[in-house]
């Protein structure tokens, strides 16, 4: 008898559960973007409805400046009713932009977690007059699908850092180049162009490795090039995390670099801490990867341009620790 | 040293075997290998460093974390593979406890540290509650943090990776002024005593060991053993919030997504080539310990011979596989009937003369 009532209770608690599991999976892929879209808009006649479909802000602080940037730029204040969705999983973002071609957006941005699988949804789109615009990351299909995507290229920004390089006119270059995750866009991007360097001779590479953008790891990199007795006087880390590991280990050897330095440190991403650095003058170099591609957009919406060439590659600079000033920290600066 | 037989390292012998293979090694590729350098660092301190300073401090959360893991290990006979995601929640909270402040001084480490510890004592408890009461397999238990561990330390951080610059976690990640050996390395040696305290004041290590060696015999014999392996992983918490503690002094930066990434497979690698059994049971903490300097050692040789970035870990695993082999009962069977049959050789042909 006891038994047999456990087992009834067993049963009604999971019943209960999977009811409520059932009508949060059917308000799903609303629930996203319900958060955002939180003020129903009652005069939303004027406003331009945007519906954008990105990576969640947890991904990385690049993306949390990213979507913070596309609140901004599409609010209320600027005359638009923004609605967003955030997925790590390609399925869940397509069910997503579905749903934002259902409800009736009029544009639809799109940050795909995957290159592939698209071609559907977006003809959708195209079907119902939606306008879609990429940004950071391509999505593979026909042209004719999307207005533009604004995305960055990696590629540049390595060979801006590397011009900024050569345009120091060391006598020598003997470089401790530490790469990012092997095979990601922004490695690939960033190791080509000094790569190229070594190549031609130009540069001498020291040692290169990976730290997979882990400090710490990038820090022990350093430390056994310190401890082999070679000699060096340029750290390329391939983002900040890593340059600041690699300066951890300089520092615990009593080796000097930044401005009036021996050893030039560079970095990537421009992180609000790392241009600090810069300013400070204990790093030399920091290239930006912008994840400021609202207003370009915005600029394409509003003024109903259509771009020269689809692919529009975002403007991305690269700071002197000797030109830096504090506006552009607070300008460009990603975080805190 | 005093051989009673040929083991006569027990247990520690494959770990022992493991680093002077190392050591000789590296010796003859270069003979300055091990060699220890006195320099100014750019705070104007005299510190010791060179290659071996390098292997015993980048160790250091793994020799931490390899500790408590063989104690989950020996009284649960499975591992918890959240040490990790654990260590990047500790790692935020100490931050975040820095960064509320508008100074750091010495007693707000202290508060970062003691409220991280609890921190990752509750989640630690949290596993242990569903290892020992629920009697889940751990290695399933401990996949939920795991999983969304890094995710909550990303809540904690709020999204940044924050960083905070004070005297005292420069001191506690590098070198206290005046000290010439890394505060990291002194943290190892204060947790190894600590550990040898507190086996030689309480039965803690014996009952450990009977709890994983046969649990229901142990319960008949009056031992709790649903709070041995609850407490077990309570201490690894502690253990957890001590290596997250080191990793985020040590450059002053907490990242939620890299801080202390994949060290729980080190960790469990370094408790199974100190020769603990991973199914539970017997255990030595020592072998643990020096299993985490194997594995140092291992990566900062290969990035002394500079091989190449991709290769890195495709080396590490060929000589970890190495290592696991010969340390497993098969293998140790057959050497052991080859040196019987050496012995008895050698002693019929002592007869024969």
């Amino acid at each position: 008898m006891k038994r047999l009532s456990m087992l009834l209770a067993t049963v009604l608690v999971l019943s209960l559960v999977l009811c409520a599991c059932g009508s949060s999976a059917s308000k799903g892929s609303g629930s996203g973007s319900s958060d955002n879209a939180a003020a129903p808009a009652k005069s939303s006649s004027e406003l331009i409805k945007v519906g954008v479909v990105n990576n969640p802000p947890s991904e990385s602080g690049y993306r949390e400046a990213n979507v913070k940037d596309m609140e901004a730029v599409f609010s209320k204040d600027n005359g638009y009713d923004l609605k967003t969705a955030y997925s790590l999983k390609n399925d869940e973002q397509l069910q997503a932009a579905q749903g934002f071609i259902t409800e009736g957006v009029d544009y639809l941005l799109i940050s795909a977690a995957e290159t592939t699988g698209w071609d559907e949804v977006l003809k959708k789109a195209q079907e119902a007059g939606i306008k879609v615009y990429l940004f950071d990351r391509m999505i593979d299909v026909d042209e004719s699908l999307y207005e533009a995507a604004v995305v960055s290229d990696m590629a540049k920004e390595g060979e801006t850092a590397v011009n900024w390089l050569l345009d120091q006119n060391l006598s020598e270059y003997k470089v401790i180049h530490i790469q990012g995750a092997m095979g990601s866009d922004a490695q690939i991007g960033r190791t080509g162009a000094l790569d190229a360097q070594f190549a031609s001779g130009k540069m001498t590479k020291v040692v290169q490795q990976t730290a997979t953008w882990d400090e710490a790891e990038a820090k022990k990199i350093v430390e056994s090039v310190i401890n082999s007795g070679e000699d060096f006087n340029v750290i390329y880390a391939e983002n900040d995390g890593m340059a600041k590991g690699a300066v951890a280990a300089l520092d615990e050897a009593g080796i000097t670099h930044g401005v009036d330095g021996k050893v030039v440190v560079m970095g990537f991403d421009c992180n609000k801490w790392a241009l600090r650095e810069l300013l400070s003058g204990a790093w030399n170099y920091d290239g930006q990867c912008s994840p400021f591609q609202a207003g370009v957009i915005s600029d394409l919406i509003k003024n109903n341009k259509t771009p020269a060439s689809k692919k529009i590659i975002n403007e991305e600079k690269g700071f002197d620790a000797k030109t830096l000033t504090q506006s552009d920290i607070d300008t460009y600066g990603l975080g805190e | 040293m005093k051989l009673k037989k040929f083991n006569g390292l027990g247990q520690l012998t494959i770990p022992v075997i493991a680093i002077a293979l190392l050591v000789i090694f590296n010796l003859i590729r270069d003979p300055g290998f091990f060699s220890i350098g006195i320099m100014h660092n750019n705070d104007g301190n005299v510190v010791l460093a060179g290659n071996l300073i390098s292997i015993i401090n980048g160790a250091s959360e793994l020799a931490v974390l390899a500790m408590g893991m063989t104690l989950v290990t020996a009284a649960c006979g499975g591992q918890d593979i959240s040490v990790g995601a654990a260590a990047a929640i500790a790692g935020s909270v100490f931050v975040k406890v820095l960064k509320s402040g508008n100074s750091i001084s010495g007693g707000t480490v202290l508060l970062a540290f003691l409220l991280a510890c609890i921190v990752a004592m509750i989640f630690g408890s949290f596993n242990g509650t569903l290892v020992a009461v629920f009697k889940i397999q751990p290695m399933i238990a401990t996949l939920i943090l795991y999983t969304c561990g890094r995710s909550i330390a990303y809540w904690i951080n709020g999204g940044a990776t924050p960083t905070v610059n004070s005297p005292i976690i420069n001191a506690i990640g590098s070198f206290i002024p005046g000290v010439p050996i890394p505060t990291p390395v002194l943290i190892v040696v204060c947790m190894a005593i600590i550990f040898k305290l507190l086996f030689k004041f309480t039965s803690l290590e014996l009952f450990t060991q009977s709890v994983g060696i046969n649990g229901s015999a142990a319960r008949l014999n009056g031992i709790n053993a649903t709070f041995i392996k609850l407490l077990s992983f309570i201490i690894l918490g502690v253990c957890v919030a001590v290596a997250g503690s080191i990793g985020v002094s040590r450059l002053g930066l907490i990242n939620h997504e890299t801080l202390l990434i994949d060290i729980e497979m080190d960790t469990i690698l370094a408790v199974a080539i100190g020769g603990n059994s991973l199914g539970g049971g017997k255990f030595k903490i020592s072998g643990s310990i020096i299993g985490a300097y194997v594995i140092q050692m291992l990566t900062i040789t290969l990035y002394a011979m500079k091989v190449s970035s991709t290769d890195v870990k495709a080396y590490k695993a060929i000589v970890i596989i190495l290592l696991v082999v010969i340390g497993s009962p098969v293998v140790k069977k057959w050497f052991n009937k080859v040196i019987d049959r050496m012995k008895n050789k050698s002693v019929a042909a002592q007869k024969g003369v």
